[in-house]
């Protein structure tokens, strides 16, 4: 068995521990990323649609996405490799007063931390995005600093960035085990192979709560499993990301459904997902026969010129939900060394490179105000108490 | 637009059609409503149907069987699959050419509820195969859904002009393959409880144990609806698509599978090509090439990378006798030409299949098919089986081999799932299985033609290879013709001295033999001369008494010009022409058959060209390079997810279908053990399917 010695080690090469892999090598830190699927983000970021918004009503995912909205949009020009960045916006339509209130009232909190996010009644609506149903219309917010990237283009960028600052990363690979003495980490077991380093990152997305347990943690993180899908690829028509966040209650004939949400990808493609209601609990990513009839209906009663657009492929993917919807990162206080990064419900792709310049902070130890600010929302020991409008 | 249709042919009928007129490219040209664009199209000489919007390469048929969408053709203001639409009168035809808009749409009326149907056995696929497995279900009265995506019933076997091979009691061996989809048909429709969906396509299978099928054309506006299955068995009875293969030029319009070509040509009526070349010396290949002659196509040659072709022998003497030169042991180096194919490059191969520089040859051609085997459509069972389902997979969907196989395999799944159903009182036989065995076999051993001594009247069976095929030896009311019974794959023997009895010159063996191997050789008529009857399967007004032609040997060598001094055509003969030669006596038994295609057509260009761009393309439908793909690999890329992601290489239209193969081949060919390969992920859908069907829109 081998026994090398890394500065830092995270688990898992997903939306999260990949950017914080690029992160760590560029602060100098000798960086081991273990995966146990044969290539980059093949977890749950393969599933992610690939939306990215700053317009979240808690403050430390609108610095986090302010951060890595920056990183995602200056990426290609800074290294060169296309992710497929768009800045489309967001736009959250409302077709009934229940859903104009929660969005109004919203927007007022979302205007107080400075976000560019505004309301646009029926007829400016319909100029923004013409293809939208104008049948019951009452408008809807924009926030046109938002945008959207290629989960799998991005993970491959970061991944190539660390590797060229001497990251290393190893696939096919489960860890087993996290080792301890005396309440401090000491590496990781894995089933080939075992890796010394002071400081072990749990970024292992929907086996977050097994990855803890290894240190006699538990995180309070739940996978819950959500469909998606992607059609062939038209000229662009539509600019934003379109979310709906009317609920349909489930009847006996039907499975419900909370919001859906979809955009036009750099490609041309149509993708789109939806949040099943009640939730499917688990880690089964088995694609079933309920989602395409389901989502079909809503999209096309949304946006009628979707009803010819033929659907290429589906999948189910994992969102590793917590409490509040909000993520679990920082450090814990049973064992030292030991950080979660962890929880990041349907956002993980959105959050992963910022929260990666705030992990780097903390594992440099250059904790700044706002860092520890982020860090004291996103504590594990938190109260999980109220959930956050818009997950 | 006659120009491009097939006006006659030997075996299929020239139905009477009422013209209807579309237009292309603001241009009025002349269809017929019950065809696809594609052959509409075809048929008006048009084969580049647009221009990929990544790198602006024409785009032409490739599958044209819903499978690829590289046939995207805009009609009526919607992107659609030229060879899966129909034309309808008045039809605005225009080339796609970069990416399609999307048009807007009312809001929809109604949202229908997806449909959830229950049966005992769904069967994917109406072939041989599903068919067969069906009747042995029907009359065990199982309730069966049958789903087809094409208009019959029949699978490939509504594409097939020839006689079938393969044992006579068992799996109609002689019968003309369009005959056997139809008795298989009017079988299956004799059972209540067998019912059969045409024109519906299964688009996936999910982990709720359901199967997603699409039914197309249920009403005269054209609707679509989609329906949930929840059958207890599953068969998986797809058939195989074709593999493809790497070389310069391989996308062009113009370069397309051989079952793409069988379907416009047998289907659809259409001369699809006016000279064509093979790669592939299969039966798939060399079918194509028979198939095409009889359509009245110049079928310039042949090439095969082994030694010998893979197909039955018979199958490749027939068309190295009609005049077909075949190269064996020579490649593809490159499809040439602007917008579509206007020749081919080939070349000599060495042990390790490299092309051998400075033995290229050039033909011009117009069409290039690729027929270098199938791989089993197996989607459906593999998700079945990972979703814990009760599955089974018959025919080329388990095993890829002859339709005579798929139909046994048909009928033993089929008693298989009927005993899993708790049905008793019989058993699978146990010859069924052997036979079933026979059937796949690959050709055997070349032994020895049989050439009976002088008699007064006798066959000559050119068949010397061992393949799985008797109808010579039951049409002898003599018993004259003899294969071992307990295994058919046996060379056939003339055993009249043995028996003591004498050939009738009934001319039934000549007659049924698929691979028009038998000729009969009468001495009795005069001194000098031999009477000899050839099998000729073109049509009847093409030779007459007092003709001359040029007969061959087995092996195509010609052996000189003769007369003609009967032609007979009958009910019994099943359109086989019995063509009577007067030909020297010392002639006689070598005459194998009548040469049909001149000398020229055959001749390779004065120089060699050679495409200059490598666009050898892995991805078709994302438009990626082998050299992308092998770049990829060599920087040690082993997981196929990865590098879809990085190339494009499996997102597109056809979910991999084409391309994965030709991945794992660039992994061999680079020296990776498959062992460090990860596969993709084998996701829904399996064919693109509109949202609006999904959501259950319907047209009003
Ligand atoms: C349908 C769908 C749509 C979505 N859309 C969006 C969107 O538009 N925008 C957005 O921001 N987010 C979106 N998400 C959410 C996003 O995909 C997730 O939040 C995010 O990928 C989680 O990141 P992660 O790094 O925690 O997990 P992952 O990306 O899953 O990475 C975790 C990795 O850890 C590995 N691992 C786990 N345990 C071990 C072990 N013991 N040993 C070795 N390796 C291990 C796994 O193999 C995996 O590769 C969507 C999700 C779904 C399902
Ligand atoms: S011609 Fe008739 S009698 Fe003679 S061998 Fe053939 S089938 Fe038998
Ligand atoms: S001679 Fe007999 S065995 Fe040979 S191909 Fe003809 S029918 Fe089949
Ligand atoms: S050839 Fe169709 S996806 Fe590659």
């Amino acid at each position: 068995m081998s026994l090398s010695a890394y500065d830092v080690i995270i688990i898992g090469a997903g939306s999260v521990g990949t950017p914080l892999a690029w992160q760590l090598a560029e602060a100098g830190l000798k960086t081991l990323v273990i995966d146990r699927f044969a290539s980059v983000g093949q977890g749950s970021n393969k599933a992610a649609i690939g939306g990215i918004r700053a317009t979240h009503s808690d403050i430390a995912k609108i610095r986090i996405c302010l951060k890595s909205i920056e990183i995602f949009s200056t990426w290609k020009e800074t290294y060169g490799d296309d992710i497929g960045w768009l800045q489309g916006g967001y736009a959250f339509v409302a077709y009934r007063p229940q859903e104009e209130k929660t969005l109004k009232d919203l927007l007022v909190l979302q205007k107080q931390f400075g976000l560019e996010i505004d309301w646009y009644d029926r007829e400016d609506y319909l100029k923004l995005i013409p293809s939208l149903n104008p049948e019951g219309l009452i408008g809807g917010t924009f926030s046109p600093g938002d945008g959207s990237a290629s989960p799998m283009l991005s993970a491959l960028a970061f991944e190539r960035r660390a590797r060229k600052l001497g990251a290393e990363f190893r696939y096919g690979e489960v860890v087993t085990a996290i080792r301890q003495e005396q309440g401090r980490v000491r590496g990781v077991i894995t089933d080939h192979g075992e890796y010394a380093a002071p400081i072990v990152v749990n970024a292992a997305g929907g086996w977050a709560k097994e990855v803890a347990a290894m240190v006699g943690i538990d995180v309070p993180v739940q996978p819950d499993s959500h469909e998606g899908g992607i059609t062939e690829p038209v000229a662009p028509f539509l600019r934003p990301m379109v979310v709906d966040i009317r609920p349909i209650e489930p009847t006996p004939q039907m499975a419900g459904s909370a919001n859906y949400y979809f955009y036009q990808h750099h490609t041309g493609q149509i993708i789109f997902c939806i949040t099943p209601n009640p939730p499917i609990l688990g880690t089964d990513v088995r694609e079933t026969s309920v989602f395409l009839p389901q989502v079909a209906q809503r999209m096309i009663d949304l946006m009628p010129r979707l009803r010819n657009l033929r659907v290429r492929r589906t999948w189910r993917g994992l969102y590793p939900m917590t409490p509040d919807g909000s993520p679990i990162v920082g450090e814990v206080e049973e064992v030292q060394g030991y950080i979660n990064a962890v929880g990041m419900c349907g956002q993980g792709f959105m959050l992963g490179p910022g929260l990666a310049v705030y992990l780097r902070k903390l594992i440099t130890g250059d904790r700044d105000e706002e860092t520890q600010e982020v860090l004291d929302k996103l504590s594990l020991y938190r109260e999980f108490a109220k959930a956050e409008k818009l997950k | 637009m006659s120009q491009f249709r097939i006006q006659s042919h030997p075996i299929l009928p020239i139905p009477q059609r009422e013209a209807i007129s579309f237009t292309w490219q603001g241009k009025t040209l002349q269809g017929y409503a019950d065809e696809t664009i594609a052959a509409a199209l075809f048929a008006n000489g048009i084969r580049v149907f647009g221009y990929h919007p990544k790198d602006g390469s024409p785009q032409g048929i490739f599958c044209a069987n819903g499978q690829c969408a590289q046939c995207t053709v805009i009609a009526d203001g919607l992107a659609v699959k030229a060879c899966m639409t129909l034309l309808r009168p008045g039809m605005n035809v225009q080339p796609l050419s970069g990416l399609p808009s999307l048009p807007e749409a009312p809001p929809a009326r109604q949202f229908h509820p997806t449909r959830i149907v229950s049966t005992e056995v769904l069967i994917i696929g109406g072939g041989p195969a599903g068919l067969s497995a069906a009747i042995e279900l029907g009359q065990r009265g199982i309730r069966t859904l049958i789903v087809d995506d094409k208009h019959r019933l029949g699978g490939k076997l509504v594409l097939q002009t020839h006689r079938f091979f393969g044992s006579i009691n068992a799996c109609y061996a002689g019968t003309r393959g369009i005959d056997i989809a139809t008795r298989l048909e009017n079988e299956v429709a004799q059972y209540p409880t067998v019912t059969s969906w045409l024109n519906t396509t299964a688009v996936a299978v999910f982990s709720d144990k359901r199967v997603g099928v699409v039914r197309s054309l249920i009403d005269e506006q054209g609707n679509s609806e989609y329906v949930l299955i929840e059958p207890q068995v599953l068969l998986v009875a797809t058939g195989a698509r074709e593999k493809s293969l790497t070389f310069k030029g391989n996308t062009l319009p113009g370069v397309y599978g051989a079952g793409a070509f069988q379907t416009l040509v047998n289907r659809d009526l259409v001369r699809a090509a006016e000279r064509l070349f093979i790669v592939g010396g299969g039966n798939v290949g060399l079918i194509a090439g028979y198939h095409a002659l009889q359509a009245g196509i110049q079928v310039v040659g042949l090439v095969e990378a082994l030694p010998e072709c893979g197909g039955y022998k018979v199958h490749k003497d027939k068309l190295v006798r009609m005049g077909v030169p075949i190269y064996t042991s020579h490649t593809v180096v490159s499809a040439n030409g602007k917008e579509s194919v206007e020749s081919v490059t080939i070349a000599r191969v060495d042990e390790n299949w490299q092309a051998i520089r400075g033995t290229e040859r050039t033909f011009e051609c117009d069409t290039l098919l690729i027929a270098v085997g199938l791989d089993p459509v197996d989607e459906f069972y593999r998700k079945a089986k990972e979703f814990g389902m009760v599955a089974y997979a018959a025919g080329d969907a388990d095993e890829v081999a002859e339709a005579s196989a798929a139909m046994f395999s048909g009928k033993i799944r089929g008693l298989e799932i009927a005993r899993f159903l708790g049905k008793n009182g019989f058993e699978i036989p146990t010859e069924w299985l052997r036979t079933a065995e026979i059937l796949k076999s690959r050709p055997g051993e070349v032994t020895h033609e049989t050439i009976p001594e002088e008699e007064a009247v006798f066959p000559v069976l050119h068949c010397s290879q061992e393949i799985p095929c008797n109808p010579c030896t039951s049409v002898c009311s003599q018993g004259a013709i003899y294969i071992d019974p307990e295994d058919i794959r046996k060379v056939p023997d003339y055993i009249a001295k043995k028996l003591g009895v004498t050939c009738i010159a009934c001319e039934k063996c000549v007659t049924i033999c698929p691979g028009l191997a038998i000729t009969l050789v009468d001495l009795r008529k005069e001194a000098e001369f031999a009477h000899v009857t050839i099998p000729y399967e073109f049509e009847k007004e093409s030779l007459k008494a007092g003709d001359w032609v040029t007969v061959t040997d087995t092996a195509g060598n010609l052996l000189g010009e003769v007369e003609v001094i009967r032609t007979r055509i009958a009910k019994a003969t099943d359109r086989t022409l019995l063509v009577k030669v007067r030909a020297p006596r010392e002639l006689a038994t070598k005459i194998a058959g009548i040469r049909v295609q001149e000398n020229w057509v055959a001749q390779p260009t004065e120089q060699w060209v050679e495409r200059l761009e490598d666009d050898t393309i892995v991805c078709r439908c994302e438009r990626v390079t082998l050299a992308e793909i092998k770049e990829v690999i060599r920087s040690g890329v082993r997981d196929m997810n990865e590098i879809k992601a990085l190339t494009r290489a499996g997102m597109g239209a056809c979910g991999g279908k084409t391309c994965s193969s030709l991945i794992k081949r660039a992994f061999r060919e680079l020296g990776v053990p498959p062992a460090e390969v990860t596969e993709n992920t084998l996701r829904p859908l399996f064919i693109e399917v509109p949202l609006g069907v999904f959501a259950g829109v319907k047209e009003e």
